[in-house]
């Protein structure tokens, strides 16, 4: 008995210390960020656009519009896309174009964001003979949309086959059946979903710099030259001058930021449906 | 109410025929219950009769069921229509989780496109009347379907199959995920049920096919490699005194199964 206890006791004390070293670096990156990007944080940061070198000030909101712009066409594009792929391979796909389907997704989630990147570049920026935000916004739906599409259809699986007989049972069409009782039934997983593929639009860098190129000023022309976050971030952060490179952390905290308003409201919602899935 | 008949009926899960030739007339307006051990395909037949079993991927069904004079299997027909005058309670109790309890009862009806509320109300309250349930949940029409207890969440079920009009019940093992005042609410459900649907029950609780059954029809599987049959069917009280086939008294008296 004594010794059950002490295994017991070294094992949670082994778990204990996993759990910590898993949350050290966490605790750091925030650390780190807020100390070396707080001083950048102030109003002319959200609302004035980058200074020039040298210049002390100045702000990051081109970027920040330029990120919402461009993360926004790409949810606008990848969720309808990653709901339907996902509701497909879930619900009525069989046999080899669903193998196909659901292979390509998987390729896509593994592909480096750079690849997607140049894949874009070569498709769109070189046809359109413009960077552009619209061409960032497609590089990162080759990003997001597997990421919709697994994630989802995971989320799809775990609905109970008893509802959809239930609803088949009651005389009620599959499709009808899928959209009314499948899809509510997911709801908030399906959210998270959308959640961790926007988070993951807000951070990347390497796509964006191939499609969307950057742009020192505030630009809303989906057609034209966009700036973003995580690009600012790249390029102050390897500049020379200290003003650009406390941007670059204030750029950080941003994202951080961002990130965690996601998280946390992915988790607010999913803990809501799970109440009232009860 | 009509008759149904089930004609030279058999069933597949893709290569493995699990119903071989099936034949049998359910009568209306009576209590018909489907006894047998387990495996031996009595769900399959249950789901073959408002035409679910084809919805399980791979499965295949060939041979007649003819409800009235309505050929359920025929080219034209809409297996959506079949299931709305057949309807089905399933095993395990299935309120769908983001509805209320007044949502779920009403679903089959919005679901096919009615939406007007205060006959989707009536609809409601008549057939929770009819299971059993709305002097318990009729203070509770907007709390959450998915928080129920079983028994009510069943009996809830049965309000929702009830709700689209159907005049045939298919119960496969109402009560045998429920507990005893549970099983006995839904027992006596069924006993006021068979004044306005007919109702076809799977059970393999031998008791309970003899307590609330008119007809019993015994089923067996008795090698993998053939498929199963009906081995007899009659009036429950001979099937339950006087079986003619050595294997129903062998089951019945308790021997194997």
């Amino acid at each position: 008995m004594t010794a059950r206890k002490a295994a017991s006791t070294l094992f949670m004390g082994a778990l204990w210390v996993a759990g910590l070293v898993a949350v050290i670096p966490l605790v750091l990156i925030v650390y780190y960020v807020l100390l070396k990007g707080l001083p950048a944080v102030h109003v002319g940061f959200f609302t004035q656009t980058a200074p020039p070198p040298g210049v002390p000030g100045g702000g990051m909101s081109q970027a920040m519009w330029g990120t919402g712009l461009i993360v926004g066409m790409a949810t606008l594009i990848s969720v309808p896309l990653g709901v339907l792929t996902a509701v497909y391979l879930s619900e009525f796909g069989r046999g080899r174009l669903a193998v196909g389907v659901r292979f390509v997704a998987e390729i896509l989630l593994s592909t480096p964001s750079i690849v997607a990147g140049a894949f874009i570049w070569a498709l769109v920026v070189v046809a359109m003979h413009s960077f552009s935000a619209l061409a960032g916004a497609i590089a990162l739906t080759v990003l997001m949309w597997p990421i919709i599409t697994r994630a989802t259809e995971e989320t799809l699986r775990l609905v109970p086959d008893e509802l959809r007989e239930a609803a088949l049972a009651l005389g009620v069409p599959r499709w009808k059946m899928v959209l009314r009782i499948v899809i509510p039934t997911a709801g908030s997983g399906i959210l998270t979903a959308v959640m961790l593929a926007v988070a993951r639009g807000f951070g990347e860098t390497a796509p964006i710099l191939l499609t969307s190129l950057g742009n020192d000023f505030l630009n809303t022309n989906p057609l034209q030259p966009t700036d973003a976050v995580p690009l600012r971030i790249y390029n102050y952060a390897q500049s020379a001058f200290p003003a650009w490179q406390t941007l670059a952390w204030g750029g950080a905290i941003t994202l951080l930021g961002a990130v965690l308003v996601l998280s946390i409201g992915a988790r607010l919602l999913s803990d809501r449906q799970q109440r009232r899935l009860g | 109410m009509s008759d149904l008949q089930v004609i030279g009926l058999n069933a597949w899960f893709g290569a493995d025929r699990v119903l071989g030739d099936i034949n049998m007339k359910v009568e209306a307006g009576r209590v018909t219950a489907i006894i047998g051990p387990s495996g031996c395909g009595k769900s399959t037949l249950l789901r073959c009769l408002n035409r679910m079993h084809e919805e399980v991927p791979n499965a295949r069904v060939t041979g007649k069921v003819v409800y009235g004079d309505w050929d359920l299997y025929g080219p034209d027909v809409d297996p959506t229509d079949v299931r709305c005058h057949i309807g089905m309670v399933f095993q395990r109790p299935n309120p769908f989780p983001t509805m209320t309890v007044l949502e779920n009862v009403v679903a089959g009806l919005r679901l096919r496109g009615h939406y007007d509320r205060a006959s989707l109300h009536d609809n409601a309250e008549r057939a929770m009347r009819l299971a059993g349930v709305w002097d318990e949940l009729k203070d509770r029409l907007n709390r959450p379907g998915g928080r129920l207890s079983g028994g009510q969440a069943q009996r809830l079920c049965i309000a929702r199959a009830l709700a689209v009009g159907p005049d045939m019940l298919l119960m496969d093992e109402p009560a045998s995920a429920l507990d005893p005042i549970s099983t006995q609410q839904i027992e006596d459900t069924i006993q006021e049920l068979k004044e306005t649907v007919t109702i076809v029950i799977v059970t393999h609780n031998m008791q309970q096919a003899a307590r609330i059954s008119d007809r019993t029809a015994f089923m067996l599987r008795e090698s993998h490699d053939r498929p199963s049959a009906l081995i007899e069917y009659d009036e429950t009280r001979v099937m339950f005194t006087a079986p003619t086939d050595k294997r129903t008294e062998a089951y019945i008296t308790g021997r194997f199964g």
